[in-house]
């Protein structure tokens, strides 16, 4: 049994297990060159290659991913319609190859800021599925203890999950500062949706990585719709790779997350370099409303939101390369979705029967390294306890 | 004379620093603990407008950059909610950086990062990550600087659980507490005032000490009294004391109590003090309404002391509006030194 060397896969009970299927390994392609869109450039002599190499295994990895996060979000949107989960649900699906593409693309010890669509990439970075999703229903088993919720979860170089939009670019830009200043050859991937794209504090970003050359790579994750307003409604450049000025960019399929692969790697080795920061905006579309309280058909139409799940899924895009050329199979495939479909239910059970956080944590985590203290409650004579 | 004048002046070094007992303005006090902790703590390092080459806007930085250079003395462009967030960041990724406002004025421009990025990220995250910052800069009224740029803080920033809100009035204060709040790995608001900057307070040997902390969240009872406690922060203290002296003339003894910080609010000083003495009067300069002088009533009145107390509890603050610029009437805005002998006076019938 094969073990790919990604970190992701460690994640998986018991380790990677691999399917057994009528056709032995020695059939399999064992790595494929595919053509890739080539990016638009801005301030950039040249750009990412335009065809990528991808081997069996990445295959599988990937499709592995992207599919667990497809299934978690969908399950998600079924847990918030039981009413389980409740609050804000900002769901992720269709935009799985922008996640994949970009962990693919830079190392663990990399770090990566988003805003609240963030479930996906919390995954990619290293969460399990049932933290995520016991998070999103509030019990203790969750990955913030039921104290965060959807928008505010936090793993190892990952810095959640923040829900003010924009906030989270000037924060990864500090990020970056930290890699430069600690001479770690490490990256910060700041992530910022279309809508956020327009904030002021983005653009006192770009101007201190700029001046600083921060290894910072600022990426527009652009998904045509900011809550409900289409980009044309909402900004007069929509070029959003071009909007970093003085700071080179690239427009990227972020449907492919070969595409997705390519120009991260060729963002992160231009950081790097010391050359400073980068801006790529990734093209994606999101098939969920902005939240689990929009309907997100009266903005768009259904036959548009149809047309892009038939022909531009970033999953079946993947599906489609890997058995046309013959690195998988239709039954190994749907071995690892059976396989997924698994481990998505056994964590929906554990997000819906692990017991909610006790009220004896209510106060708790006010302070980091001090006594506990005293917090008052409702009234002056509840008197609660907080410890560090 | 005029020679006795000037052998004093020549020879004033030389007795300065035989002497124990040092004279340092609270500008220097800072700038030692800074200096101090950029040199204990190689991942403590400072941003803000001016810090750098030009020493400071008000020279509380001066000679850092000098000494430490550009990596760890950075001046930032005029874009404080972008820099504020760096900083944050910073802390998120393992350092330990001191922002710094010009003026807490400016801050409401970050004030976002400073809440919810800052002060909230520990409670949500419940307990994976750490934000040790400082948040530093002068507050509060100045002179002749208008209304713009004479806001107090104290409330705003005293209200948010997650941060640490510090004020200090003198050079011991300044000293420890900076140090106290780089030290700390939580966000900490550390409220100075522009106008205490060239004020020399006497600092002992101990204090001078590299390591002098003064722990966050515990006042100080500056002056001992019986007939009423005076509970102030910042440069009020000092008109605290002013009064105190005044008032002791007429056989009213107050004991003055500086709060060094704000949130936590040491409500044990505070209520050990009012139990001994019966009455209350807080001074602030900031505006009454939702202020740190009410906080602290409230406290009193559902607290133990307000059984102690013989008459009710009240405010001195700043005048209730934006701060005027023609100097007759700023002085009529902030608290002097009369306001707090009237209400002393009134509290205990006299």
């Amino acid at each position: 049994v094969q073990n790919p060397p990604s970190p992701l896969l460690s994640l998986w009970p018991g380790g990677t297990r691999m399917v057994v299927s009528a056709r032995s390994f020695a059939d399999f392609t064992p790595q494929a060159s595919f053509p890739i869109k080539k990016c638009d450039l801005h301030r950039l002599e040249e750009g990412p290659s335009d065809e990528a190499l991808l081997t069996r295994e990445q295959g599988l990895q990937y499709y592995r991913t992207m599919q667990t996060v497809r299934r978690m979000e969908l399950k998600a949107d079924q847990l918030y319609k039981q009413k389980i989960i409740r609050g804000f649900c900002h769901l992720y699906d269709g935009q799985e190859a922008c996640a994949m593409g970009i962990e693919a693309g830079i190392n663990p010890t990399d770090h990566l800021i988003t805003a609240y669509r963030a479930h996906g990439y919390t995954f990619t970075r290293g969460v399990a599925v049932r933290e995520i999703l016991a998070e999103l229903t509030g019990r203790r088993g969750g990955v913030a203890k039921g104290k965060g919720g959807s928008m505010h979860m936090y793993a190892k170089n990952f810095y959640g999950g923040n829900g003010i939009v924009g906030a989270q670019v000037p924060l990864g830009a500090g990020v970056a500062l930290a890699c430069q200043y600690q001479g770690n050859n490490q990256v910060c991937v700041t992530l910022y949706g279309d809508g956020a794209a327009n904030q002021g504090q983005i653009f006192e970003s770009f101007n201190m990585a700029a001046l600083w050359k921060l290894p910072c790579i600022f990426i527009c994750e652009n998904n045509k719709f900011g809550m409900g307003t289409s980009v044309e409604r909402s900004s007069a450049s929509t070029d959003y790779y071009k909007r970093g000025d003085y700071i080179p960019g690239l427009k990227v399929d972020g449907m492919d997350v070969l595409c997705v692969r390519e120009a991260i790697r060729f963002a992160a080795d231009y950081c790097r370099a010391g050359k400073g920061p980068i801006v790529m905006e990734l093209e994606t579309y999101r098939y969920h409303g902005h939240s689990m309280s929009d309907p997100g058909v009266s903005y768009r139409t259904r036959e548009e939101i149809q047309e892009v799940r038939t022909k531009n899924d970033p999953i079946s895009m993947l599906k489609e390369r890997m058995l046309s050329n013959n690195m998988s199979s239709v039954e190994e495939l749907k071995e690892i979705d059976l396989e997924i479909r698994k481990v998505i239910e056994d964590a929906a059970q554990y997000a819906i029967s692990d017991p909610e956080p006790s009220l004896d944590e209510l106060c708790n985590h006010i302070y980091a390294r001090d006594p506990p203290m005293e917090v008052r409650g409702t009234n002056p004579w509840v008197k609660l306890k907080s410890v560090s | 004379m005029a020679s006795l004048r000037s052998f004093l002046q020549c020879n004033f070094d030389i007795l300065r620093k035989t002497f124990v007992i040092l004279f340092v303005n609270v500008r220097d006090a800072l700038n030692q603990a800074m200096d101090e902790e950029l040199e204990r703590d190689e991942r403590v390092f400072l941003l803000g407008e001016e810090v750098a080459q030009y020493d400071g806007a008000y020279k509380v930085s001066r000679g850092l950059w000098k000494k430490y250079g550009d990596k760890r003395i950075i001046d930032t462009p005029i874009t404080e909610m972008g820099f504020a967030g760096i900083a944050v960041g910073a802390a998120f990724a393992g350092l330990r950086p001191i922002c710094e406002f010009m003026t807490w004025n400016f801050s409401m421009q970050a004030i976002d990062q400073v809440i919810n990025s800052a002060a909230k990220t520990y409670y949500m995250s419940a307990g994976f990550q750490t934000v040790p910052i400082v948040f530093r800069g002068p507050n509060g009224s100045s002179a002749g600087v208008a209304a713009q740029h004479s806001q107090c803080f104290a409330a705003w920033y005293g209200h948010c659980p997650g941060l640490k809100v510090v004020s200090p009035w003198n050079s011991e204060d300044a000293r420890g507490l900076l140090k106290a709040a780089i030290r700390d790995d939580n966000p900490v608001v550390f409220l100075e005032n522009e106008m205490m900057y060239g004020v020399p307070f006497e600092l002992s040997e101990e204090m001078m000490h590299k390591d002098f902390v003064i722990p966050i969240g515990k006042a100080k009872v500056e002056r001992q009294g019986t007939h009423i406690t005076l509970v102030s922060h910042s440069r009020c203290v000092g008109f605290c004391l002013d009064a105190a002296a005044v008032l002791a003339k007429e056989g009213v003894e107050c004991e003055v109590v500086n709060l060094r910080t704000i949130r936590p609010l040491d409500v044990d000083t505070i209520e050990a003090s009012v139990m001994k003495t019966g009455n209350l009067v807080t001074v602030e300069g900031g505006w009454p309404q939702y202020g740190v002088g009410a906080e602290i009533c409230a406290r009193i009145m559902e607290g133990p002391a307000f059984n102690y107390l013989d008459a009710p509890a009240v405010r001195v603050t700043g005048v209730d509006i934006p701060m005027p610029y023609a100097k007759i009437l700023e002085d009529h805005s902030v608290p002097q030194i009369k306001d707090i002998i009237f209400s002393v006076k009134k509290v205990l019938n006299m």
